[in-house]
């Protein structure tokens, strides 16, 4: 196992050791939170305590925090949940976004990932009915931060409600939801190290939220379905780590820069996608021309090195990346994109062992491309 | 919904179960609630020549609250008059073994027991029914 | 705090259970996780962490081969393709999903659906809001055993029926439902067969081709699996469509999107293999363990009636009304013991079982139920434990009732004017 090298967190971030102990021994609690004797209570209070770390993590309030089964059913459930007939949300959202609801209004985002905010308020301005906005805090593909701040000012002065896909963002860079002045915020709890299956939707006091799923009542009646302890647990203890582990987290963008750095010197005609922009310290998205992503990430995995090519969730199928293509990224370099997100578990010498696997990658693509021409 | 140590003691150790001879002039009972509400007290007093309860008994079918209310009642009411007794307030109740608000109503049908058994030991006297009379 | 295994009952006179560790007699709330599940997820939470859809590197592959491997273990307990089978994150999601998923692709041409009074709350609150969409739905009543009568269901279809979603075992009373004549007359009439079998898979056999199943709602928790995980079985032939309810990355076969969970996939798989092989023997053993508590229990005591049907039961569920003893009363009594009266999802509410009363249980009756559930975990000791338990409280709490004084005096309780409350 130690010979794989994973950079591919923002797929899936490893469990921290303390998330998966906490997971366990809620595993040996048996009970159901809704139930009067003992045990239900204990499980009752281990899922308050942490609804508690989680709403601290970025600043929601604990009674505002719903979970769910993860970032997808959070984004979904605040999609329908909002009840708002007009529903605006960027082009680079994550596909969970994008597919919520039909008849959503997408609004552009410039070269660089980043929302074009002149393009939300005139959409804003045609006053066609209360509208939710929902524009994510950072890409998952390119780590791109948006300007939720400034989107928030623009849509709330429009009467507009926001919701804000923070997937990625959390455990990343700080998140206050309350300071953005937020209406909703998502959670996934295996994006910050925590268990897979778990998430979350913060909900700010007095946002309208419909339930979803009916049944037994849970969560407020806001999301039904018996709490999922030990997820919730090892979540909890995740948004601990994470929120105390920040300024760490902010220490990999030295690395990630040296990456893209010493790429650049290999390969000048990389280009690295949202560079301008402000980014996730941990993500670095770029494409040489000619090598195509799923080449190179396949090569890669043989050589011991786990990256990806265009996000995870398009389960296995080889589409351009809407993100890029909304980047106004043509489609033969677009093709050549792979993600490189580092984590808690990156080491120096992981990026070594990356620059040297991607050179040696390059190298025999350039032979084949060479023997090919030959021939 | 953890319970208070003064509840708990009052269910696990209630005090003054039992009956008094209900047809003894000397006693008023008060049977209160309905068995498909889930509460049904039964709280009987043993009034002297002088007014002051000298002995009260309960029986309750009902929840750990109910049986805690009904017993920290009849321990209230020992040596009292019996109207200083009828002035005893489910609030008084409720705060001294912590209810939780859904066992509120507990304390109120220690409330009403108590009041019904007071009424009902004065119809015997005769007493109640004279200053009723008088009232009107 | 919280184990319960049947490790240690070395037959000392000592109880081994008090209130700060109580027996776990809530089966029907939830199950203990198996060690074994937690064994074979160990690995997937964290060295094997990859998320099962990146197809491109070997975390990927190892989580996606280990999803794999779990659907096949769900679909071979209820005799389904693995393709057939879809994760969700519990039962409740599965129901949901199976009845607004299937209604509203359906809407146009059949917007009526048939279920049972006695169904899970989230099946019943799921059909009150499609009865606000537009949708009829028909709530089948349940006889005093707590079966539906099949005359009931026949008389109940029409033209525009699209759905029959009956459980196959009761939460409160543990009571199994004729799913086999139901997937029949279904198949007959072309209406989708839904079965909510949180409760019953790995408890009774079930086979989707046998029983004619269209949609299948199952838990990880019920059934010594880890919490967060269910699954919902959709037919392929003939084909059942539904409109997903959750929308994203597509996963599922579109019905469902959002990142597997894959170590929770594992576990509700390794449950299910347990279930698998040793569910002959263990509804033996828990047949022996309720037999036992049945007789001890009303042996001991009189006025002591059990709910639902005892023949059409699973044996780890036994529901009783102990006469003039209030049920919420008598479990605060019995504190070493971790037992339910009325279910889970209601009983932080005061109102008297909807199952019970839909039976016909008399209201005063169904205030005095208690819920017993045995499992995996439970002993032999531990039944006699609980029965001692449960019978000296029960009697404790009689000589403190005034219903049981007024019984005792020959008083018919039916005819005092109880003052409403």
């Amino acid at each position: 196992m130690e010979r794989i090298v994973y950079l591919d967190h923002n797929a899936s971030a490893p469990i921290r050791p303390q998330s998966a102990e906490a997971m366990a021994s809620a595993c040996a609690l048996t009970g159901n939170a809704s139930s009067v004797h003992r045990y239900g209570r204990l499980v009752r209070q281990a899922v308050e305590d942490a609804r508690e770390e989680v709403a601290a993590m970025v600043g929601a309030s604990p009674a505002g925090i719903v979970f769910t089964s993860g970032g997808t059913e959070a984004n979904n459930l605040a999609i329908r949940g909002a009840g708002r007939l007009r529903v605006l949300v960027s082009a680079v959202e994550h596909p969970s976004v994008l597919r919520a609801g039909a008849d959503l209004e997408i609004v552009p985002v410039d070269d660089d990932g980043v929302i074009d905010l002149q393009a939300l308020a005139s959409l804003l301005e045609d006053e066609t009915g209360p509208a939710l906005v929902s524009l994510m805090l950072a890409n998952n593909e390119t780590g791109v931060v948006q300007p939720v701040a400034a989107a928030v000012e623009i849509a709330h002065r429009h009467g507009a409600l926001v919701h804000c896909d923070a997937v990625q963002a959390a455990g990343k860079i700080p998140v206050d939801m309350m300071a953005l002045g937020l209406d909703y915020l998502s959670l996934s709890a295996h994006k910050i190290c925590g268990p897979a299956g778990t998430g979350a939707l913060a909900v700010a006091d007095g946002a309208p939220l419909a339930g979803v799923a009916f049944g037994g009542g849970q969560e407020r009646g806001r999301r039904a379905g018996t709490e999922n302890l030990p997820g919730i647990a090892g979540f909890g203890v995740a948004a601990r780590l994470a929120r105390t582990a920040l300024e760490e987290f902010a220490g990999l963008a030295r690395w990630r820069d040296g990456l893209e750095r010493r790429i650049l010197d290999l390969a000048p005609a990389v280009r690295i996608f949202g560079a301008a922009s402000e980014r996730l310290p941990n993500t670095s998205c770029f494409a040489l021309p000619g090598m195509a992503g799923e080449t190179q990430v396949m090569a890669l995995d043989l050589a011991g090195v786990a990256v990806s090519a265009g996000s995870a969730c398009s389960s296995g199928k080889i589409a351009i990346s809407h993100v890029l293509e909304a980047m106004g990224v043509d489609k033969a370099m677009a093709v050549c994109a792979i993600r490189v997100s580092l984590g808690w578990t990156s080491t120096e010498n992981d990026i070594e062992t990356f620059i040297r696997t991607w050179t040696a990658v390059r190298a025999t693509a350039d032979a084949a491309v060479r023997a090919a021409a030959a021939a | 919904m953890a319970y208070s140590k003064k509840l708990l003691d009052h269910y696990e150790n209630p005090r003054n179960i039992g009956s008094l001879d209900k047809n003894d002039d000397g006693v008023g009972t008060g049977l209160v609630g309905a068995p498909a509400c889930g509460d049904v007290m039964k709280l009987q007093i043993k009034v002297g020549e002088d007014g002051i309860i000298e002995d009260a008994k309960f029986k309750t079918f009902g929840c750990g609250s109910a049986i805690a209310s009904s017993s920290l009642i009849t321990e209230w009411v020992k040596g009292k008059s019996i109207d200083d007794a009828a002035e005893i307030k489910n609030s008084e109740i409720a705060q001294h073994l912590a209810l939780p608000p859904v066992k509120i109503h507990c304390s109120v049908l220690a409330e009403d027991a108590i009041k019904a058994a007071v009424s009902d030991y004065k119809v015997k006297q005769g007493a109640g029914e004279k200053k009723i009379k008088a009232a009107e | 705090m919280g184990k319960n295994t049947n490790k240690g009952g070395n037959g000392a006179a000592k109880p081994r259970w008090n209130k700060n560790s109580p027996l776990y007699l809530d089966y029907q709330a939830t199950t203990p996780t198996d060690p074994r599940v937690v064994e074979a997820m160990a690995p997937y939470w964290t060295e094997k962490f990859g998320n099962p859809h990146s197809r491109n590197h070997h975390f990927g592959w190892e989580a996606e081969e280990a999803v794999a491997k779990a659907r096949a273990q769900v679909a071979s307990l209820i005799g389904a393709n693995a393709k057939e089978v879809i994760f969700t994150s519990g039962a409740t999601e599965s129901n949901n999903l199976a009845l607004k998923g299937v209604g509203l692709f359906y809407k146009e041409k059949k917007n009526h659906i048939i279920t049972c009074l006695t169904e899970h709350k989230c099946v019943l609150d799921t059909c009150r809001h499609l009865e606000q969409d537009g949708f009829e739905v028909t709530y089948l009543p349940v006889r005093k055993n707590g079966l539906i009568d099949l005359r009931d269901l026949q008389a109940a279809f029409t033209e525009s029926t699209s759905l029959v979603s009956i459980m196959g075992v009761n939460n409160e009373i543990g009571v199994i439902q004729p799913l086999k004549e139901i997937g029949a007359l279904c198949r007959q009439r072309k209406i989708f067969f839904h079965t909510d079998c949180a409760q019953a898979i790995g408890k009774i056999p079930l086979d989707v081709e046998d029983m004619n199943i269209d949609l299948m709602s199952i838990s990880g928790h019920k059934t010594y699996g880890p919490m967060g995980i269910g699954a919902l079985y959709v037919r392929r032939r003939p084909r059942v469509r539904l409109v997903a309810m959750i929308n994203g990355g597509g996963q599922e076969r579109g019905m469902r999107s959002g990142t597997l969970p894959s170590p929770l996939c594992v576990g509700l798989g390794a449950a299910c293999a347990i279930a698998e092989k040793e569910m002959g023997a263990e509804t033996e053993r828990l047949r022996l363990l309720r037999d036992r508590f049945y007789e001890a229990i009303t042996r001991r005591l009189t006025e002591v009636y059990l709910n639902g049907d005892l023949e059409h039961r699973i044996p780890g569920n036994l529901n009783f009304s102990f006469a003039f003893v209030e049920g919420e009363g008598l479990m605060m009594g019995v504190k070493e013991l971790a037992v339910s009266s009325g279910s889970a999802c209601t009983s932080a509410s005061l109102e008297p079982s909807y199952v019970l009363r839909a039976l016909g249980v008399d209201v005063e009756l169904a205030h005095t139920s208690l819920r017993i559930g045995f499992g995996r975990f439970t002993s032999m000791e531990d039944v006699d434990f609980a029965v001692e338990r449960i019978a000296g409280e029960v009697e404790r709490l009689r000589e403190m009732s005034p219903l049981w004084e007024m019984a005792q005096e020959g008083i018919d309780l039916k005819s005092i004017e109880w003052a409403d409350h």
